[in-house]
This record gives structure tokens, sequence and C-alpha cells, in this order.
């Protein structure tokens, strides 16, 4: 075998800055390597948020009216978007949860790769991943629910871009929580336990103003809530009022949530990956 | 090359680790033995930078393995309990990755990645997804990944569990050969025989301490050698029968000096079986053989075994 030349540890602040870079990169062409891997998998991605779209708008759509007037797909379907974003976080939980029982976080470990890399790497490819998911999604909403964006192009894009921000948040809970089970389908009951019901328990799919009083405040400030309100306003569609702070303000409130959701999370996901140990 | 003092690693209320010393030379093989629970996994965990001992430290290749962790993570090897592999990916694919997490130039990731896959015998397979390895090509697969920048040092843990006996002979001969080059090994393993056959030195744990350690030579002279094992035909021939295999252990002074005559050497009575301590094992069981023989009892099954794991813990725990 000839002789291989072994890199040493990067030392000044712009080679950690390279190294950690390129590890994402590394990382994150994994993730696309294993979507490759299962061309099943890709039609799922495709395929499902349209499903999604037309069972909601149609079953949904076909009962409900909408307090106070106004189109309900085209209420919806802001809701439903957001619902994608937000369950990003069972599919990164699970898949850092397999990764956590094959050992394979262990061999990351113990090679000498920048410490934040593995995470970001993964995260920011399983957000290009969801996107997709959400365009597919959009464009069935467009084509099959006879939704429109009424606003502005900035404004279209500052909606998507919030619903982004979200789902980015919501990732970085599933990896935190991945990194403390032991299999895959731990994860997956750890998160989508709470995950869905909480989806629910928000703006997504009816107004808050006729919930209970006790369950009101539980909805109003959840944080998909401003999300999705902040969306509905942009987007230019129907939207339901309360005069709880977070939908008075959504698009502040949805951008303080979800940057509150990283602030809190990456640190807490990149400590817990410096120091899993099963 | 691997030096390591007072290792202590605390898990709530439970040590699994009470303070443990470890000195491994250069080029050779150390074999930590014990059951599941002696340890063994934290040890590995720390000396390849995983964990963060509580107390003690540990030097790998020279290097401290929490200050120094970063540098020393380009000198160790480490092959986990698991074959940390990526099922989707294709054999080449995993070591490209691997190789390039360890900041190798693209073009010598693959160069490298393409040798290993042809000493590892994993040629032919390596544009298949890793899914449709048989368990002995995965785990080929998994040293071969920790063995990219060809570290000084590598760390096994359980390299064998769940491998069928040729891929297990397989991977022994490949690790001497490891060895052969000059790599220092320490692997972990829930079997006697394993530790036997690659080891130069054997440290046993028992519930994270050093219950013994030795070359594999000492360590069996201390646990009292090979066993003979006599099943009766009747359970009425077994006080005469265990007299006669004793008195022809005796008479022909194989047994172990250090046991007593009429305790420990008889390692069991189970039914119409005996099980006996031996030194010189083959030796004996002609003798015992010949001496019931002439005695006409009647043997149902004779044979001559290493000690099992069970049997080397409850001797190096039972003082």
């Amino acid at each position: 075998m000839a002789v291989l030349h072994v890199p040493a540890p990067p030392k000044t602040l712009g080679e950690r800055l390279r190294w950690t870079i390129s590890d994402s990169l590394t990382i994150a062409r994994r993730t696309y390597s294993r979507l490759r891997a299962q061309p099943l998998e890709i039609i799922a991605f495709l395929v499902f948020p349209v499903i999604m779209t037309v069972l909601f708008g149609y079953v949904f759509g076909s009962a409900i009216t909408l307090p106070g007037g106004g189109d309900y797909r085209s209420y919806l379907m802001p809701g439903i978007f957001m619902q994608v974003m937000a369950m990003t976080a069972t599919a990164a939980a699970t898949a850092v949860g397999e990764d956590m029982e094959r050992g394979i976080i262990d061999r990351f470990r113990a090679q000498p790769i920048a410490r934040s890399a593995v995470l970001i790497g993964r995260s920011v490819a399983d957000l290009s991943m969801h996107l997709l998911s959400l365009a597919s999604m959009v464009a069935a909403a467009l084509l099959l629910a006879g939704w429109r964006a009424h606003g502005t192009f900035g404004q279209t894009a500052a909606a998507f871009g919030l619903l982004a921000l979200f789902g980015f948040a919501m990732i970085w809970v599933g990896t935190y929580i991945g990194l403390f089970v032991k299999s895959g389908t731990q994860a997956d009951a750890a998160t989508f336990g709470w995950l869905f019901p909480m989806t629910f328990l928000a703006n997504t799919f009816v107004p808050t103003e006729g919930l209970p009083a006790w369950l009101k405040p539980i909805a109003d400030w959840n944080p998909m809530s401003a999300t999705v309100a902040a969306t509905r306003q942009l987007f230019g569609n129907p939207t339901s009022h309360s005069s709880a702070w977070p939908l008075q303000h959504p698009i502040t409130a949805s951008v303080l949530w979800s940057v509150a959701i990283l602030v809190i999370f990456v640190p807490l996901a990149v400590h817990r990956y410096r120091s899993a140990s099963r | 090359m691997i030096h390591a003092e007072g290792l202590r690693k605390r898990y709530g209320a439970k040590d699994a680790l009470a303070g443990i010393d470890l000195s491994v030379p250069e080029g050779t093989v150390c074999g930590l033995l014990g059951p599941n629970g002696a340890g063994k996994t934290t040890a590995v965990r720390i000396l390849t930078t995983l964990l963060r001992p509580d107390s003690g430290h540990a030097e790998v290749a020279g290097l401290d393995v929490v200050r120094d962790a970063e540098r020393l993570r380009f000198m160790v090897g480490l092959a986990g309990q698991h074959a940390a592999v990526d099922e989707l990916l294709t054999g080449r694919r995993n070591l490209e990755m691997f190789g390039r997490l360890y900041h190798l130039p693209k073009a010598t990731a693959r160069r490298r990645a393409d040798e290993l896959l042809e000493r590892f015998d994993l040629a032919d397979a390596a544009n298949r997804p890793v899914k449709t390895y048989s368990g002995g090509m995965r785990r080929r697969l998994d040293v071969a990944a920790s063995l990219i920048v060809s570290p000084p040092v590598l760390f096994m843990d359980e390299p064998t569990t769940g491998l069928d006996p040729r891929s297990r002979l397989g991977l022994w001969e490949l690790l001497r050969d490891l060895v052969g080059e000059g790599t220092t090994l320490l692997l972990t393993t829930q079997y006697l025989d394993e530790a036997d056959r690659l080891a130069d030195q054997i440290v046993v744990l028992d519930h994270g301490r050093v219950a013994a350690a030795g070359s594999p030579a000492e360590l069996k002279q201390r646990i009292g050698g090979d066993r003979v094992q006599v099943v009766f035909r009747e359970s009425a021939d077994v006080p005469k029968g265990l007299d006669l295999v004793r008195r022809a252990i005796d008479s022909h002074g194989s047994a172990t000096g250090q046991v007593p005559a009429d305790g420990r050497r008889v390692a069991g009575v189970d039914g119409r079986q005996v099980t006996v301590a031996v030194e010189h094992g083959a030796q004996s069981l002609i003798h015992i053989a010949g001496a019931l023989d002439a005695a006409m009892i009647p043997v149902e099954d004779l044979s001559l075994r290493r000690p099992t794991l069970d049997e080397v813990f409850l001797h190096l725990t039972a003082t």
C-alpha cells in the first residue's frame, strides 16, 4: 500500500470553519446517496403530500364552513403546509435514532470530524428534502384544491421562508430527541405521539375562537399557530382572528418562535452528540 | 502504546469501571475478557475518546485521551459491536465517505477505498449496497473502515460476536496480519478461546475491576488448565468412577499442584457427569481412559475441553 499522507487537525479558526463546511457537505451527500438508493422512498416523499392535500381539502373542505366567511380550502392549505414542516421532527429523530442504533454515530464521533458537522450536514440535507415535499404539496394545492397565493412575490417568498425556518427548527428538535433513543422505532414513538396531536391543537384546521376557554390559550400560543397565521396573512388567504398576542403579530411571533427553538435545541443537540453514549 | 491508570467511570450508583490499569506494548495484542457488564465496552469507549473517564488517565500512542482527543482520533481505529456502516450505501461509497471524513482529498479517499476493498476481499461486492452483504462481509467492511488512515492502534469491541465459524477464522487471520505489520490491537471478547488465540496478554475484567492479567499460559496455569469430562452410563458408578479418575490424575502427577486433592480439582459433579481440572490435558485423558477401562466401568462420553469463561470467572473471583 502506498504511504498515506494523513492531515493534521485544524489550528486556526478559518481552517476549523473549512473543516466544518466540508464535513457537513460530506454528511449531506450521504443523505442524498441514501435517497438515491431508495427510489420508492422518493416517490412516497412526493406523493404523500398530494394525498394529504386532496384528503384534507376535500374531506374536511366539503363539510366545514369558515366562521365569518371565506373559502375553507384556501384557509386550510397553509395549515397543512405547516403540518408537513412540523413532522420533519419525526423524520429527523427516526434517522438519527437509526444511526445511534447501528453505531454509526459512534463511528463518526471516533473520527476527527468537526463536532457540529454531522448534525448540521444532516439537518440541511433533511430540510432540502422536506422543501421538495412541500413543493409537491403546493403544486397539488394549486392544481387540485384551487388554492392561490394572492400576495406580492415578496410576501409569497416570505411565507415559504417562514415555513422553511419553522421546518428547520423542528428538524433540530427531532435531532435532539433522536440522540437519546436506542432505535429508530423508539424515536418515532417519542416524537409522533405528541407532535401529531399538537399540529391539531392549533389554528391548523379550525379557528381557535371556537375552542373551550382552557384550550384556547394553548392553541393560541402554540408556535405552529403563529406560523400558520403568518403564512395565511402573507398568502392573502382567509384568516381567523384571535386577541392573543402571537396571532395579532403572527409574522414576528413565527420568527421569534423558530429562532427560539433553534437557539435552544442546536446547542443542546450538539452537546448531546458530543457526549452521546449508550 | 496504550497506557491507562486508575480509569474510573460511574453510571448513577454503579461503577462501570472501578479503577483499572492497563499497559499494552507496541505491536502486541491485548485481550479484554469478561462477561456482559464487566466494563469492557466502557474501557474501549474511554480509550477511543468517545467517553470521558470520571478519574484516572490514559494515553494512547503518546496522546492523552481527554486533552489530545482530536489528534488521537487520527491515530486510532475503532470497530464497535455493530458493523457501523451505512446499509443503503455501497461498500465503496461507505469507505469513500469515511475517508472524506478523515479529510483525505477526494482522489486519495477513492484510491484508499479501492485498496481496502481489494485487501479485504470485497472488490467484487464493492458496488453493491451493504444490506446485501453477509455478516462476515459487513464485519470486514467495518474493519476496513476503521483502517482508512492506517492507524497504529486498533480497538475492536467483540469483533466476532454473531459471526459464523468460517468468518471468525477469516477475521482472526486478518487481525494477525495487521499485528504482524506493527499494529497494536486491543480487543474485547467473551470467549476465552478467542483471547487465547490472538492475545499476547489477557486482562480479565469483572464488575469494572481487573480480576486477573497475564499471558494466556499464565492465566491457564492459574485456572488449572484443561477440563476432562466423563459421563458415566450408570449413576451408581459415579462415586467409584470419581475415585478412579482422581487417582489416575494423582498417580501420574498431572494434577495441578496447587489444587487440593479433594477440593476444587473436581470442577463439578452433575448427575452422571464428572468434570475435573487437569494440567496436561491429553496425557490425563489417556490415563483416565485407561483406569476406567481397566475397572470395566461403562462410560457414555469422555472428552477434553478448555475451561469455559464461566469456570474462569468462578475460579478467579472465588477468592
